[in-house]
């Protein structure tokens, strides 16, 4: 299999992806090839986890990297590592198609959502990223309900505040509250920072 | 919105879940508050983790027509104080050579002197005060860079040094070079204000002589802007006669 799924977490091998962007940025497309086998496996998987049509799916993640091969010499380490960095882009461009999508055709959303179908099947099941998401999982778990349905809601479903609020019933002030303290836990969980 | 209200936004953000006008609103804020800036970043991280718990195989036909697209793609070049891509725009604009030179005078300000930060100073761990020295560098130099971007510069009422505002109609947004003036005395800051037909609206601090600053806040149609010096901290209203009155026209 050859698009092996380095994930972020503290300890993990794989190659320098603070390196591979930097060739990318001088236009090494040989980089960006090995850059592509780190990223797009999360890429494709977040944004299809957030659009669920597949079609449309491959489309964006397309965007996405290209979108990295255009702005490598935009990446700055010292805000972060590289995979947040690509997977805010995929999170940006999918919730962007969302709402375009919702704004034309709201009805078209509620009949999705209504046959729920999980579109993803073929999901990788390396050890490595399996183990990954069962810590997710385990954390994601950790949550106060509250907490939990607000992040999924924005994160995986592109809602807006507000639109979580409503969907949830509870005040706006609430929601953002319960948005970033349910983060906070979440990264002491996954340990991520200093 | 008040500044803890939109401490509160991080979460938000980090899940693009703002609605555009609140998203401008927290990215202003976030340019003068390092540590919203560490906890944003460290929340972009922390959803990466649960965005590559999703992750599944491509399937081989994406890479080959990604690959594919990338020699028809002109990579962007490196954010510099002034962005490349719009060096070429910039030159053919009739203010184009006042504002390259505004913009390397901008490299330089923040190669020596830095930009003030606003707020949260107590809170500078160095790798979050880089990051936001660096946004407030990006949203100078990208107000520089903007169409419609004006320059006004003055002398310092003592007649030590120079200040110069940029403004854009567009973006609703001013920034305030100073170059030369003189350093403030202990416990005593520059604070900048928006001249909104008479009345002054605090704009932001400036703690040295040289620096650039984003102004906090709006135009909101102020005539100019002006520069006294105030107690550390900032104050209310100002408290002195102006250094420098810029006026927008």
């Amino acid at each position: 299999m050859s698009a092996v799924v380095h994930l972020t977490g503290p300890s993990q091998p794989g190659p320098n992806l603070r390196e591979l962007v930097a060739r990318v940025a001088r236009g090494d497309q040989d980089a960006f090839s090995r850059l592509y086998d780190a990223v797009a496996g999360p890429v494709l998987g977040l944004v299809r986890r957030v659009l669920r049509d597949p079609a449309q799916s491959e489309e964006v993640a397309q965007e996405v990297l290209l979108e990295v091969w255009r702005t490598a010499a935009r990446y700055r380490a010292e805000r972060g590592e590289v995979m947040p960095w690509v997977l805010t882009i995929a999170h940006r461009r999918a919730v962007d198609r969302v709402r375009a999508a919702q704004a034309a055709a709201d009805r078209d959303q509620r009949a999705a959502a209504a046959s729920h179908t999980p579109v993803f099947d073929e999901v990788a099941e390396q050890v490595e990223s399996r183990l990954e998401r069962e810590q997710v999982r385990r954390c994601l778990r950790g949550l106060t309900e509250l907490q939990r349905e607000s992040l999924t809601l924005a994160y995986y479903r592109g809602y807006t505040y507000p639109q979580v609020a409503e969907v949830l019933g509870v005040p706006l002030g609430t929601i953002k509250t319960r948005m970033r303290d349910g983060l906070i836990r979440l990264r002491d969980c996954l340990g991520v920072g200093s | 919105m008040s500044a803890a209200d939109l401490h509160a936004l991080t979460g938000a953000y980090a899940t693009h879940a703002l609605d555009p006008g609140e998203n401008a609103e927290f990215e202003r804020h976030l340019a003068g508050c390092p540590a919203c800036t560490q906890e944003v970043a460290e929340f972009a991280a922390t959803l990466a983790r649960l965005g590559a718990a999703d992750s599944v195989v491509p399937p081989e036909a994406l890479k080959a027509s990604v690959m594919a697209a990338l020699p028809t793609l002109r990579q962007e070049a490196p954010r510099t104080a002034a962005p490349p891509a719009d060096t070429r725009r910039l030159a053919r604009l009739r203010r184009g050579w006042p504002k390259l030179a505004l913009a390397a005078c901008l490299a330089v300000a923040i190669g020596t002197a830095g930009v003030a930060v606003q707020e949260h100073r107590e809170a500078d761990r160095a790798r979050a005060r880089a990051v936001a020295l660096q946004q407030q560098q990006d949203l100078v130099a990208g107000l520089l860079a903007a169409p419609d971007a004006r320059t006004a510069t003055g002398a310092a009422a003592g007649g030590a040094g120079v200040g110069t505002v940029v403004w854009s109609a567009g973006r609703d947004r001013a920034a305030f070079l100073a170059s030369g003036l003189p350093a403030p005395a202990a416990g005593r800051t520059y604070e900048l204000w928006f001249d909104d037909a008479g009345t002054m609206r605090p704009a932001g601090l400036l703690p040295g002589g040289d620096g650039a600053l984003l102004l906090s806040g709006p135009l909101a149609g102020a005539r100019g802007v002006g520069v006294t010096v105030e107690p550390a901290g900032g104050s209310a209203h100002p408290s002195s006669a102006p250094v420098v009155l810029l006026s927008f026209s």
